[in-house]
């Protein structure tokens, strides 16, 4: 009974919990319970991994109501992957939230936040489970509209128009998302994902599928934060509090990916996405001057979030770069960096909310000579650094491996070289840091830091120690990432 | 305990060392017992296997699959245990060096320079043992990451600054151009196994082959060939018992051995014969030799003259795996081992004097030889080798490679090497001379500092067993001969 209705589960229970939060006053006892559901939504999603990987896609009719007519929860290996991203990194930083959120927020905001990051886990949950591109729309707003408040809780008032300026960028990508879905439902009388896939091919040389195509695809770009449409991205990774920072990096624009993938591959097929619309080309552009660009501006930036977020633009270029060569290899080389990303950002983050709770700044000038105050903060940042530019043993390695593999199996040996140069400028910005913490004369103020406590070293090493794991044991994540590959891709193909 | 066992412990002692030295970090001479313990068990274990391995056995253990078909795993051949029984041997003197040299330095942070001195060890371990290209890279990037701290040892501006060059050139050159060779490589022939006879035979065009060689040769930046050799002369800042053990001998040998084991196993020399860059490349190492030993000639800080030295000798092994044939790695093995002993040896004798006087420039050095006999006897030792004039080591390798020179009838490559032998000779008896024969200018100033004498007993002691070591190889030459015959051997 309870197995049978996991797909839901994974969505109410966070869902439920989430007014709970609201109603408990004490931000301990609101704490608590964050903390206990998001285990137990990792818990549901590590189970949804093992069920999909023994037995198959999952399909799941919401009230028992039939597909197609009723809404359907479809989890396949791609979507199963991506839960359990999100409940992982969301599980890993609530026991760090509590002394981080204590210093940056209000009390009286604690009880607030909260809800809106079970309300966030709630909408990225969904995105992922739903076979129902209505569906999908309301979980994506869902997930925005509590990650709008997340972004404004952060504490400095700067916080707000970042906020304010991703509410307007969202809601403009949102409300794209949604012309693009009804434009399909006018032309299909459907909204179900698979229903749709049948449907398309008979109407899809008319203009009005074109045009949904495009407003979907620009609507989710600007989500994911594509190239040139990232604009609301570092603003609102530098002035969030640093565990939404963490948080929002690690799974909000991976979602975004993975609607790309979903409307490219199942809802359009890849046929029509990648032969007929020629979006392959157009995204292996943007892609390139995605990791080019933006790398080049993260090495230009004093402060560190803002640094990391650049990154973040650049890292979401890889992906997309293996996502437009339409290959499995690409594809999967694509999520494998979708997982990895998650748990480099998530850790660098992570660490960069231990300094800001000691520092009160992540400023490069404010960093002189942290190392010897804060070593294992420093050395987490070290490590997570030397996984984001992709040295052997870390998870970046591997994902770098498959992408340039993938990248030269299709012949374009110019890009592998790109990607590789690229990762050079990561050891660029990374090394500022390090220059900064390592090299530089402490200050007379440097004296009086304090390590940070174990309730967030913890988390953040254990992220580390994954960059580590699957860094040397790759099988299992690559195996995974190939699986949903292939799902994706052998759907799209008759 | 058996031979894989052994291997795995070899890697793993030295990688597990920094614990141990951290946790008696307030107890130096404790800790320096670890460190020189750690280093003769180091050496006993390598030294245990080379018997076996003189008798043909190839000890083969695998760990882990990251990635389906990549495994990280070991396999000891004899190019292999040549350069472990080289690195290992000389850490345990290099240990006796840095002790003294340390305290008598009065340097900071002298667990941290300990703890990663024995991590840059442990991964020349694992590139010497390397089974396949895979591993070897892994090691060779911890390699560079772990002798980072020992380049900026210091902490000052000026490490800062020869640190991102150090960095900037090794890790470029391997992330851009030495990891997509492995990866192209990786995908033409599913393999990145180190096989008697190589793996690209077959599998790719001789054009393709040519772009790979390229990117192979510039990418392994450790072996300092022109235009990426800038990192060698930076990372000078570091204590002299870094540069004389990691930058005359472990991270620069790392980077030449790594053209060797590409050229014998993933190329096969025969196969390499027919690629057209082959040529080309010669000549790019020929460049180095002459060039590098041109810029040597003009320095006037002694480490800086050794390191430009290195950058030419360097090239003598790159030249020796391009000349295509099995005495071409005779030479190029036996240049490693000779090669080392001399420099290293000459890098000792710089850091002595620095400890006794203070003193960097050779202009300075007149007359030193009066004040330190016994320092400056080695550094004629190291430099008459560095030259190759019997009875010194350099003299046994330099023979094997110009033999392979005439037999391949490469007589561009032999003019080269003659060159270069009295470029050499320029660069390195001036010193000697200066020292032997001319009268030190005592300027008023300094007259305090004339009091000096000897280096420190460790420093003496550790030049003592280099420079004997070095008149010793060519007497009883037998061990890196037999190892480099069998290498040669399995090439063929």
């Amino acid at each position: 009974m309870l197995l049978s209705n996991l797909p839901a589960l994974q969505v109410v229970i966070p869902l439920v919990a989430a007014p709970v939060c609201l109603l408990l006053r004490n931000p301990r006892h609101a704490w608590a319970w964050s903390t206990v559901v998001s285990w137990l939504v990792l818990a549901m999603a590590l189970l949804l991994v093992q069920r999909v990987t023994a037995g198959g896609t999952l399909s799941y009719a919401i009230g028992a109501w039939a597909t197609p007519w009723g809404i359907e929860y479809r989890v396949d290996m791609a979507g199963a992957l991506m839960a359990l991203i999100i409940a992982a990194i969301g599980a890993i930083v609530m026991p760090y939230a509590w002394r981080s959120i204590q210093h940056e927020l209000h009390k009286t905001h604690t009880g607030l936040f909260y809800t809106c990051y079970l309300l966030c886990l709630t909408g990225l949950l969904g995105i992922v489970v739903t076979g129902d591109v209505f569906n999908l729309f309301v979980f994506l707003e869902i997930s925005s509209l509590s990650s709008y408040v997340l972004i404004s809780l952060g504490s400095t008032r700067r916080a707000l128009t970042a906020a304010y300026q991703y509410l307007v960028m969202g809601t403009i990508g949102a409300t794209f998302i949604l012309i693009g879905v009804g434009l399909l439902y006018m032309m299909t009388g459907t909204l179900n994902m698979m229903d749709l896939s049948q449907r398309l091919p008979e109407v899809a040389d008319t203009r009005t599928i074109r045009v949904a195509f495009a407003f979907v695809t620009v609507g989710v770009s600007i989500k994911l934060a594509l190239f040139p449409l990232h604009i609301w991205l570092p603003n609102a990774y530098t002035f969030a509090p640093s565990v939404v920072s963490a948080f929002i990096a690690a799974t909000a624009t991976k979602v975004g990916v993975y609607v790309l993938l979903r409307f490219f591959f199942t809802v359009f097929g890849i046929r029509f996405s990648f032969a007929a619309m020629h979006v392959g080309e157009i995204l292996m552009l943007l892609a390139v001057a995605a990791i080019l660009i933006a790398s080049l501006v993260a090495v230009f930036q004093d402060n560190v979030k803002r640094m990391l977020a650049y990154s973040s633009v650049a890292q979401i270029g890889y992906i997309i770069l293996g996502i437009s060569l339409a290959s499995t290899a690409g594809v999967s080389a694509g999520m494998l960096h979708l997982f990895n990303h998650a748990l480099i950002k998530g850790a660098l983050f992570l660490a960069m909310g231990c300094i800001f709770l000691r520092l009160g700044s992540v400023e490069l000038k404010d960093m002189h000579g942290l190392a010897r105050q804060m070593p294992w903060t420093m050395a987490a940042f070290v490590v997570g650094g030397l996984s984001l530019v992709g040295i052997p043993l870390t998870a970046g390695f591997i994902s770098k491996w498959y992408l340039v593999s993938a990248v030269l199996a299709d012949g374009y040996w110019p890009l592998a070289v790109l990607v590789l140069v690229s990762s050079l400028l990561a050891l660029m910005y990374i090394w500022r840091v390090v220059e900064a913490a390592y090299f530089n004369v402490p200050g007379a103020e440097m004296r009086k830091v304090k390590e940070a406590p174990a309730v967030m070293l913890i988390p953040t090493w254990l992220l580390i120690g994954a960059n580590l794991y699957f860094g040397v044991n790759a099988s299992l994540i690559a195996g995974l990432a190939q699986r949903g590959a292939d799902v994706l891709i052998g759907q799209a193909l008759p | 305990m058996s031979p894989e066992i052994t291997v795995l412990a070899c890697i793993a002692l030295p990688l597990l060392a920094p614990a141990l030295l951290t946790a008696l970090h307030r107890w130096p001479n404790p800790r320096e017992a670890v460190t020189l313990l750690t280093s003769v068990c180091l050496f006993l274990l390598v030294y245990s296997l080379q018997d076996d391995v003189l008798h043909g056995a190839r000890p083969v253990i695998d760990l882990v699959e990251p990635l389906p078909g990549l495994k990280i795993g070991f396999e000891v051949e004899p190019l292999g245990m040549l350069f472990a029984l080289l690195a290992s041997f000389l850490w345990m003197v290099t240990s006796v060096y840095s002790i003294g040299y340390m305290r008598s330095h009065h340097e900071r942070r002298q667990t941290s320079y300990y703890s990663y001195f024995a991590v840059a060890l442990g991964s020349v371990m694992g590139i010497a043992f390397a089974g396949n290209l895979f591993t070897l890279f892994i090691f060779y990037e911890l390699l560079t990451l772990s002798t980072y701290p020992l380049v900026t040892h210091s902490g000052d501006n000026a490490a800062r600054e020869a640190g991102r060059t150090y960095l900037g050139y090794l890790l470029g050159t391997s992330v851009i151009l030495l990891l997509l060779a492995l990866i192209w490589t990786w995908s033409l022939t599913g393999t990145l196994d180190f096989r008697a006879g190589g793996i690209l035979e077959g599998a790719v065009t001789p054009g393709t082959a040519s772009i790979l060689l390229v990117l192979f040769i510039f990418g392994i930046g450790k072996a300092a060939v022109i235009p990426f050799h800038l990192w060698l002369p930076a990372a000078m800042v570091a204590p002299t018992p870094v540069s004389a053990l990691l930058h005359a001998v472990a991270v620069v040998k790392a980077g030449v051995f790594t053209v060797l084991k590409v050229a014998i196993y993933i190329f096969g020399i025969d196969f390499l014969a027919e690629v057209p860059a082959t040529r080309w490349l010669m000549y790019v190492a020929a460049a180095t030799i002459l060039l590098a030993a041109l810029v040597a000639l003009r320095q006037d800080n002694l480490k800086l003259r050794l390191a430009w030295s290195t950058v030419s000798q360097l090239s003598y092994i790159v030249l020796c795996a391009l000349l295509v044939t099995p005495l071409g790695i005779v030479g190029g093995a036996l240049h490693i081992v000779m090669h080392a002993f001399a420099k290293i040896t000459l890098f000792f004798c710089a850091g002595a004097i620095l400890v006794a006087t203070h003193k960097t420039r050779i202009s300075e050095m007149n007359g030193l030889g009066r004040r330190m006999p016994w320092t400056m006897a080695a550094f004629t030792v190291g430099a008459l080798s560095m030259i190759g004039v019997p009875p010194m080591a350099g003299f046994i390798s330099k023979w094997y490679i110009l033999l392979a020179a005439i037999e391949v009838q490469q007589m561009f490559a032999v003019g080269v090497i003659m060159v270069g032998t009295l470029l050499n000779a320029a660069y390195f008896l001036p010193i000697v001379y200066a020292a032997f024969f001319r009268t030190a200018e005592s300027s008023p100033e300094d007259g305090n500092k004339e009091a000096h004498g000897e280096a420190p007993l460790m420093l003496l002691l550790a030049i003592t067993v280099t420079a004997t070591g070095t008149v010793a190889l060519f007497f009883f030459p037998d061990l890196p001969l037999g190892l480099a015959l069998q290498l040669a051997g399995a090439s063929e």
